[in-house]
This record gives structure tokens, sequence and C-alpha cells, in this order.
């Protein structure tokens, strides 16, 4: 038996989480130095994935494949997908950088008179308990993206808001506008909501997964989708659309698709930047992803019956999301927003059922995570530095911190896919991917690329120029671990930007299969139709 | 040979990325760096000249493909280039110029602590609009395209620490994305009808696609140009861009970047060619776009504004004059380029005159100058004349020959453009001798003078003093800044009877894009002539107006004619009142609604199903306790369900 280079890239997150939280409670720094190397770890075995993955080769690669719970043929069976070896490179990439941005955010306070006070002292580790909870949260992130058996995901979908909640719920803001009392309040009801939004999606998705055992009798992907192509799983118009709406629904509310986004601002404005990086730029891709996985390769009639209303839902999510972020006072919560809107390309990329589309779709997962936790990162060590979220308590800070406000600025830029970066050339794939199939989507999309700049640019002019503010004076300029955080991200995303090809290579594949799994063609330009 | 053309572009690239990485340690030598890559890119660009020259006219195209940029199943995007005789001209003019207007910012931004930055941004700007004009399909011009609105925006916004300049370039890269929009567009209908936007496929096939297609794409692209030539309705970010540096305001507010729309629609023309109707639509607003900067250049009292609204103006001709079709293709851009020789030095003039001023910009609060500032007055002067078509100069040359090509379109539309074409020439006389006299002629209205007061009725809000309240001892500019100024000048007055006499620029540009004399009703003579009378009426009036009487120090009411014009024809309180405050209430009420109604009703339909809005409004009034009930609710409902399947 070969290596099982699939279920390593999954455990040894696990275990470093376990390693993690066991560290004694007065070796902190050891505690982050050993989550930071299991990242590091786990992106050296993610680079092993991609690398040992074929482009050319089967559809799933790497597979594994073991009997679990025998009475309902659950199996615990992984292979990967050009998509979700992209995606698990990214989660991968992504863990290093926000366990050192956050390399602070989790001592216990010097100020006060006691340990923060939602944790009774002694019994709690915040520090390790933060880094555990980030490896624990990587850990069934990839996983998810390497299960073909839609039992497996959907009990790796539920676990991975356990350690999400007690992430959002457990590390805030350090200061807060309006107290540790109600900063506290906030952050819990940021954690319900973000908590019971996502338990009802997954219930719903639960029946949904239950409904498919008792028509198909399996829950394997392969088998089902085999069994579908070959026509001996024969399902009812109306069932194969109740059980594509249940799947579909869960996977909107982790998006978030409007109108079940109002979760994600209120989760990314209350938890520390670090962790709304690792909900939007990792823990939400794991929905879209389920989107082209499950959604489009078992219920193809009833993805294609539903697209017109979803892909309106997406063209809403992209100007609402953008048009909320103009009108935010909040820098975390204008990121929020932000993502909204970026979410509402992806999923409207995705079922515009071209190639360009879905491709689009695919990259710009990728080149979202990569710009937003450029943004946001940058927006958490500007936070930290003067304690407030609010837009208005900036001012000047181009002038206090060059590097800062520059590395801002270009993560800003990167946010409304600036050519040359590389969001630019996910938005415009999608953009002409759903032009070719829905002109009027299409061009209400291109909308947002306006909106994008206006958000964007009125947040660094309010921050970063003008008169330089009091409380902005004496602030320091990035250090050397902020500006290592930041520094690759802003090299990814110039290359990605100009030099796409390689993941591209590895997506555009996979974006065939699924494509014939739908069985549609993209629309003929004009011209040679004409012919 | 044609790896020079990757070269011509990573000269000022390789720029950019080693002074805004480098740190303060280049502060010392980062000017001369800079300068030295652009001239670099500038004697590549003559190297390939003289190349294509050696070829004969129909060889002189060259390609190159670098490398395959984004390929997906059906669509193919690469990084390719196209060396012609219409993107030679750019080369040379954008590195040429650029490379001046290096040479002059070494003085003028000599006692910028952020100097390095500066040049860092130039050189920017230059490998942006190199790849705008090089690049061999729609997408990567596109790159380009908003690699000089990024250039701009960082450049107008360069002393962000004035709350204007950050405004101005906020204002200027949003109304520019207004018109990448229409780029964008552009590009995926040209996808979806000719499977590429490969300029030989889309250029090729022009013919193949419906005329309801060709129109989509030919506004389309006219609004792009709309957005990046500051043309009307998307002219508003012109005037508040000179919120820049003077040196920014000369190569990439008036020489270049303006000018791309011009590029766009002359590279576009078998697109154009093949829907009159389009073609209407860019004449008119050419036409519009030519009257409106005529007129606000006339009311501006700062004198980089009146030259903004020159820039406009000129560029309007040159928009109507593409617009023509074959007609107009060539003379559009021998304007263009005439235009870049005299209007950058107007504005390096200016820039020298401020530089001796304190920075005053109020041409009210000059006056006399000549005599201080004797080689800006001339190299000014000569751009002056140069500009208002004075004979044997080069804008004589070039505007001549738009002004006889709107008359050869023929028929009423030939005479309607004809007679507005004209009466811009008279206009812009005026305008011009207008800067001209309150600058350089009649009483020195800089001594003594007061600073107003910011918030004095009458005075523009831009027309602050933004320099020392000291009366300014006006001095001549150094070697640096005056050098290029010269170079200038001798464009401005030798470049249009280079390209004109002997039809030498019609015969260069024709391969790429055709010429056509057209059937003008008017004999050349007249309409020359005509132009004559026109300036000598602008001129005349002008000095009748500020030559002989004595210019006030503080503007007059002016009739409401004037006032619009001072408030650029009011078209930005039309934008503030309807689109800043109608987006602000949208936005508000968006906000307002997102969190009342959308999560109200999303919770509301959960709580009716599981008491979801009530215990989080519990838990927001701080029942800290329940949030565990719940999460110990959500986990027996995943056991139980679990078990429940197990029964099943």
């Amino acid at each position: 038996m070969s290596f099982p280079l699939l279920t390593a890239t999954a455990a040894l997150p696990a275990l470093g989480a376990i390693a993690t939280a066991a560290v004694p409670a007065a070796r902190r720094t050891a505690a982050k130095w050993l989550a930071l190397l299991v990242s590091v770890g786990t992106l050296v075995l993610a680079a092993i994935q991609l690398v040992r993955f074929e482009p050319g080769g089967a559809r799933y690669q790497l597979t594994e494949s073991h009997a679990w719970i025998k009475d309902f043929g659950v199996r615990y069976e992984l292979g990967v997908d050009g998509i979700g070896v992209a995606l698990i490179g990214l989660t991968a990439l992504l863990i290093p950088f926000i366990i050192a941005a956050g390399w602070h955010d989790a001592d216990p306070l010097e100020t006060s008179a006691g340990p923060d006070s939602s944790f009774a002292a002694g019994r709690w580790r915040p520090t390790q308990g933060f880094f555990a909870l980030i490896l624990a949260v990587e850990a069934m992130v990839v996983l998810s993206f390497e299960a073909t058996d839609v039992f497996l995901f959907y009990i790796l979908f539920e676990a991975m808001l356990i350690p999400m909640y007690f992430l959002i719920g457990g590390f805030g803001d350090r200061a807060h506008a309006q107290g540790d009392e109600a900063a506290a309040t906030q952050r819990s009801y940021a954690a319900v909501k973000f908590l019971l939004y996502n338990l009802v999606g997954g219930l719903i998705m639960l029946a949904a997964v239950i409904g498919l055992y008792v028509v198909a009798g399996s829950f394997s992907l392969n088998e089902i989708a085999a069994a579908r192509a070959s026509g001996s799983l024969h399902m009812a118009t109306n069932t194969e659309r109740l059980l594509f709406l249940g799947f579909f629904f869960a996977f909107a509310v982790k998006a978030p698709l409007w109108p079940l986004h109002t979760w994600l601002p209120n989760a990314m404005g209350e938890a520390t930047a670090p962790v709304a990086v690792l909900i939007t730029a990792v823990v939400d891709k794991v929905g879209t992803f389920a989107m082209l996985r499950f959604c489009l390769q078992l219920f193809p009639e009833a993805s294609k019956w539903a697209t017109p209303v979803i892909v309106v839902l997406a063209v809403i999510s992209i100007i609402y999301g953008a048009l909320l972020a103009v009108g935010q006072r909040d820098i975390k919560r204008l990121v929020a927003y932000a993502s909204i809107s970026h979410f509402g390309f992806i999923i409207m990329g995705i079922f515009a059922m071209t190639s360009q589309g879905q491709s689009g779709a695919t990259l710009y997962m990728v080149n979202h995570g990569i710009s937003t936790a450029a943004l946001m990162l940058v927006a958490g060590f500007l936070i930290s530095r003067r304690g407030s979220r609010l837009i208005s308590d900036y001012g000047g800070v181009q002038k206090v911190a060059p590097v800062l406000a520059g590395t801002f600025l270009i993560g800003g830029l990167a946010t409304l896919s600036l050519p040359g970066l590389a969001p630019f050339v996910s938005e415009f794939l999608v953009l002409v991917g759903t032009f070719s199939r829905y002109p009027a989507a299409g061009v209400v999309a291109t909308l947002g690329i306006v909106l994008a700049a206006l958000y964007v640019l009125v947040l660094y002019q309010r921050t970063m120029t003008g008169p330089v503010k009091a409380e902005v004076q004496g602030m320091p300029d990035l250090k050397v671990r902020e500006l290592l955080v930041v520094a690759p991200l802003i090299g990814l995303l110039i290359f990605l930007g100009v030099y796409p090809k390689p993941l591209t290579d590895i997506v555009n594949p996979a974006v065939r299969q699924t494509m014939s799994d739908v069985q549609k063609k993209d629309p003929n330009p004009v011209v040679e139709a004409a012919k | 040979m044609d790896n020079l053309i990757a070269l011509l572009i990573a000269a000022p690239l390789l720029g950019a990325a080693v002074l805004l990485c480098g740190g303060r340690k280049l502060d010392k030598a980062g000017h001369w760096l800079g300068t030295l890559l652009a001239g670099a890119s500038f004697v590549i660009g003559a190297v390939l000249f003289v190349d294509m020259l050696g070829r004969s006219a129909d060889h002189r195209t060259v390609t190159k493909h670098l490398f395959s940029w984004i390929p997906v199943e059906g669509f193919q995007a690469d990084v390719g280039f196209q060396l012609d005789q219409l993107s030679m001209t750019f080369v040379l003019l954008i590195t040429g110029v650029g490379t001046l207007i290096h040479i002059y910012s070494i003085g003028y931004m000599e006692h910028d602590e952020n100097r390095r930055r500066f040049f860092g941004y130039l050189n920017l700007f230059l490998a942006a609009m190199l790849l705008l004009v090089l690049a061999d399909n729609y997408l990567l011009l596109y790159v380009g395209w908003e690699g000089v609105g990024l250039a701009s925006y960082l450049l107008i916004g360069f002393w962000q620490h004035k709350p204007s300049a950050a405004t101005a370039a906020k204002k200027a890269f949003l109304v520019n994305r207004v018109g990448d929009m229409g780029l964008s567009i552009a590009i995926m209908v040209m996808f979806t009808t000719f499977g590429s936007f490969a300029f030989s496929t889309v250029l090729g096939e022009t013919g193949g696609a419906s005329s309801g297609r060709n129109t989509a794409i030919g506004l389309m692209l006219l609004l792009a140009a709309c957005g990046k030539s500051a043309q009307v309705p998307l002219q508003s970010w012109l005037g508040d861009a000179m919120e820049g540096p003077t040196p920014v305001s000369a190569l990439i507010h008036a020489a270049t970047m303006v000018t791309a729309g011009v590029y766009l629609i002359t590279r576009s023309g078998a697109i154009f060619n093949a829907v009159p109707d389009v073609q209407t639509v860019v004449v008119i607003v050419g036409t519009v776009t030519l009257l409106f900067g005529a007129i606000v250049g006339c009311a501006k009292d700062d004198i980089k504004k009146a030259l903004a609204g020159s820039t406009m103006s000129q560029i309007g001709y040159m928009v109507l004059a593409t617009g023509l079709g074959p007609i107009g293709y060539v003379f559009a851009i021998m304007h263009l380029v005439t235009h870049g020789f005299f209007k950058a030095g107007l504005f390096l003039g200016a820039g020298s005159v401020m530089h001796g001023m304190n920075d005053e910009v109020d041409m009210r609060r000059y006056g006399g100058l000549r005599k201080y500032m004797p080689v800006t007055f001339v190299t000014f002067g000569l751009g002056y004349l140069a500009i208002i078509g004075f004979p044997g100069l080069s804008g004589f040359f070039s505007k001549d020959k738009i002004i006889e090509a709107a008359f050869a379109k023929g028929g009423t539309e030939g005479w309607i453009l004809g007679a507005v074409t004209l009466l811009g020439a008279a206009i812009t006389a005026y305008y011009m001798t207008r800067v001209m006299v309150m600058t350089f002629f009649g009483e020195e209205r800089w001594k003594h003078a007061k600073t107003p007061a910011p918030d004095q009725p009458g005075v523009e809000p831009a027309a602050q003093t933004h320099g020392a309240h000291d009366e300014p001892h006006p001095h001549e500019s150094p070697k640096s800044m005056t050098i290029p100024m010269i170079v200038l000048a001798f464009g401005s007055v030798f470049a249009g009877g280079i390209f004109g006499i002997g039809d030498r620029f019609v015969k260069w540009l024709e391969p790429v894009t055709s010429f056509d004399h057209g059937n003008s009703p008017v004999a050349e003579w007249t309409v020359t002539a005509a132009t004559i009378v026109c300036l000598l009426i602008g001129v005349g009036l002008a000095v009748a107006q500020y030559g002989r009487k004595p210019v006030p120090a503080v503007a007059p009411r002016g009739s409401l004619l004037t006032r619009a014009a001072r408030r650029d024809l009011l078209q930005d309180d039309f934008n503030h009142v309807v689109l800043v405050r109608g987006g602000e209430h949208l936005t508000r009420s968006l906000v307002y609604l997102d969190h009342s109604l959308v999560d109200g009703v999303v919770n509301g339909t959960a709580a009716s199903v599981g008491g979801l809005s009530g215990r989080l409004r519990k838990l927001q009034n701080g029942f800290a306790r329940s949030y565990a009930v719940s999460m110990f609710g959500g986990a027996v409902v995943i056991i139980a369900a679990t078990l429940l399947m197990r029964a099943v």
C-alpha cells in the first residue's frame, strides 16, 4: 500500500492540534512555534500533493478507501481532483500566515487585573487553545476537500463549526470601544449566530444526505455519479430537486449567498483579523467547493433547473454586498461585505455553466483567499495599533507608517481586481463566462467593479490619507514579523496575476469533467456559429 | 529586434520595482535611476524606429508573442505585442516626452522628501502606458489601461496629506472605472462574437458580425475612451486631477494618458467604420467636449485648470476627428502628437511659473512675469502660438487638418462640424491669450498681494494659495527644468511642419489607419483663411479684455455662464447631488435594511421554527450562559439525527 498522502495532510494538523493543546500553560511560545511548524509541515504535504497530481490523469487521484460504518456503506473514501488539490494548497498556504499574523492575539492581557474574563483562570489555556483550534479547523477543512464519501463530507462540514465557534466567541479584538463587557457580549452573539445559521443549514443538508442514501443506496460520490451517468440510477425530477435544494441551502449559508449572509459581518467583525481570514478565505470556500463537487455532480438536472434563480441571487449578492461595504463604518465589517460581493462572483461563475465561468470561479476561490488575507491581515495590524475598528478613528496613516499603508493599498487593489494582480484574472473569467450565457447578469455584475473601487478607495482615503490624526501620530510601521506575513502574499498576488498558468493547468481538466457531468457545452462565438 | 519590444516595457517596470521596494538608501540616486531607465526606453524606441524605417511600408508591423497568459478552455489570452506605425508613434511620444519630464522633475521635486517614490510612480506609468499601446489584444490593453489609471491615481494623490489631492485621486480612479466597465463589456461582447479579443481576429472579422454587436462594441469602447480621455460625460475628473504635481499634469494629464481614448478608437477603426451611427455618436461627444472644455478654460483663474480645460477641448478635436473615419484618424493622431509637445511644454512652463511664485496658481496674482522668467516666457510663448494655430507652427498644421476634415465630412453635418471647429479655434485663441496676458504681461499684481481668505466669496476653492504668504520673488527655474522646456518648444514649433509638409505623416500612418481625402465643399485655402480670422478674433477679444484694462485681483462676479463655467458648467454639482448624495442615501438605507429587514426576516423565519430570534436577543442582552445551552442543543440534534439514521 502506498503512503496515504491525503490522510497524512489532514492528520498532521489534527495531531498538531492535540500536541499544541497539550503544551504546558507556561510554555506559550513553544506552543506557537509548534503550531507554526505543523502548519508549515502541512504546507509541504500539500505541495507534494500538487506535485504528484497529474492534471491529465484520472479524475480523482491519490485515492484512499476504507470501510468505516459497514451497516450503511459509509466509507472513509478520499480523492482529489484539480479543484480540490488547488483549494488544499490554498488552505495549507494560508494557515501559516494566519498563525504568524495572530502570534500575539491570544496572549493574556497584561494590563487588566486578571486574564480575559470569559475564561476562568487555570482551567483554560487561551494561547494553546487558539492555535490548536486553528490547526483543528485546518485538518477538517483539508479533509472535507478530500472526502469523496457524502456522509464523511457531511460530518466534517458540521464538525468544523465547533472549533470555529470557539475561535469566534473566545478571542476578540483587544481593545473595544464599548468596553470589555460589551465586547464579550457581541462576540458571543456573533459566535452563536454563526453556529445557529450553519447548524440549520447543516441539518437541512443532513435530511438531504439521508434522502440521497434512501434513493441511491450509497454514500459514495463515485458510485452514485457513475450510476447516474450509466442510467442505472434514476431519480424522479422532484426528488432530485428536493435533494439538490437541501444540499444547496447548506452551502449557500456557508458561502454565504444573499439573503443568508447576515452572520458573516458579525462573525468577521467580532473575530480577530486572522480568524476572520480563516472564516472567509478558508472555511467559507468549503461551501462554494461543495456546490461544484456535490450539487453539480450528484444533481446535474436539478442544478440546471435552479440555475436562473441562483444566478439572480448571486448578482444580488455582488451588488448588495458591494453597496453595503460602501456604507460601513467598521473596517472589518467592510471587508466582510466585500467578501459577500466576491462570493456572489464565485457562485455566479459556478452556475453560469461555462468553462470560463467555472475555471474562473475556482481561481476566484484561491485568489480571493489570498487577496482577502492580505487586506484583512494588514487591517488587523492597523487595528491592533490603534485599538479601534472604526474607519473614522484613522487618518493620515500613510505619513507615519508608509509601508503599512502601501501593503494595505495593494491588498485593496487586489480586492478591487486591478489587472496585473491575481483576482483580475478570475473575476474577468467569471464575467466573460457568465456574459456568454446570461448577458444581462454579466453586465449588471460588471457594475460591481465600479462599486469595488468605491469601497476600497474610500476606505484607503479615510484611513491612510489626509492630515495625521493625533491618535495616529507615532504609530509604528510594520514590524518584521508582520512584513514577513504580508510580503509573500503580495508576491503571490502578483505572480498569479501575471502567470496563472500553473493554476489553470491543474483546474482546467476538473472543470471539463464538471461540464460533462452537467452535459453543458460552451456557447459558440456568434461569428463562428454563422460559418 | 522583436525582443527589444519587451525590453521597452521592462526598463521602466524595473525602475518602478526598484524605486518602490527599495528603501531610503536609494533616496540619493533614485531620481537618476528613474530618469536613466526612462531614457533607456527612449533609446530602445529610437532603435526600433530606425529599424522600422528600414523596411517598406507594408512590412513594418512586428509582432512578438511572449507567453500564454490565461489558458482556459475556449479562452485564449496571451501576452503578446504588436509594434506598427501607430504604436511606434506613441512609443516615441511616451518615452520622449516622458524622459524630458523625468529630467524636469529632478529639479521640480528637489525639495520633496518622497522624490524617490515620485520617480517610481512615473516609471510605473511609463511601463503601463507602453503596455497599453503595444498590446496585441484588448485584454492586455486593458491591463495597461487600468495600469495607467493606477499610476494616475497614485500621482494625483502624491501629496496625500492634502485632503483635496486624496479626493481628486479617488475621483479620477472612480470616473475612470466607469469607463473601464465599458472596456470590460466591450471585450466580453468581442469574446462572445468572435471567440477572441486579439486585434487580428476582432478587427479582421468585423464584417462577419451583426451590426448590433458591432454597435455594442463601438459604444462600449467609446465609453472607455470617454473615461480615460475626459470626454463628456466622464470629463469631471480632469480638472481636479490638477492637484497632482505639475510634471504629472504635463505627462499624464496632457501629453499621453488622456489621449489613450483617441488611441483606442483609432486602433479599433475597423469596428467604428462598420457602424456609422456609432461614429456619429463619437463625433457628437468630441464636438460637445471641444466646446465644453474651451468654455471652462475661459473661466478658470487657476492656470493649471485653465490648461486642463484646454486639454479637454483639444482632445475633443481629436475624438471628433476619429469619429470622421478614415478622413480623420491620421489627423487625430497627428494633432495628438503635436498637442503632446506644446501642451506638455505649456504645463512645464506653468510649473516653472509656480516654482518661482511660491506655488501660486491664481493667474490674477501673476502679471508682468516676462521680465523675471525670460526662458519660461519664450518657451511658453512658443507653445501658446502653437496651440492657437499661429501659421507655421505645429498646431496650425494639425488643427487646420482636423477643421478641413470636419468640412470634408460632407452635407449639413460637415458644415455644422466645420463651423463648430472654427468656433473652437476662436475660443482657444481667446482663452490661451488670456492665460498668456494675465501671466506674462500687464501690471505686476503679485507685488503687495494679500492672500485672500479661502472662504472669501468669489474665490474658487481650488485657487487657495498653497505656498507661503510672503510676497513672492519671481525667478527663473534651474537648467534641469528649462532644458526640457526648450526641447518641447522646438517640438511645438517644428513638429507640425515636419509632419504636415509633403503629407509625411499621412503616408506614415496610412497603412495602419487607412486614409481618405473626402470631398470637401470648401477649398483648402478658404479653411486656412477662416481659421486665421477666427484666431485673430479670439486674440483680439482677449487682449481687449485683459490687456487693455487692469485685471482685478479678485474675480468679478461675472455672468451666469461665467459662474457656471467656473464650476465646470455645474456638472460636479449634478454629480454631487445625484450620485454622491443619492448614493449615500442608498447605502445608508441599505445598511439599515440589512440589519432590520434581511437579518430580521431570516431570523424571524428561523424563530418560527426554532425560537432562534428569542435566543439571540437574550444573548445580546447578556445572558452569556445560554449560548452554552444553544451549543449543547446543537450537539444533541446532531447526535439524535445520527442515531435516527441508524434506525432507518
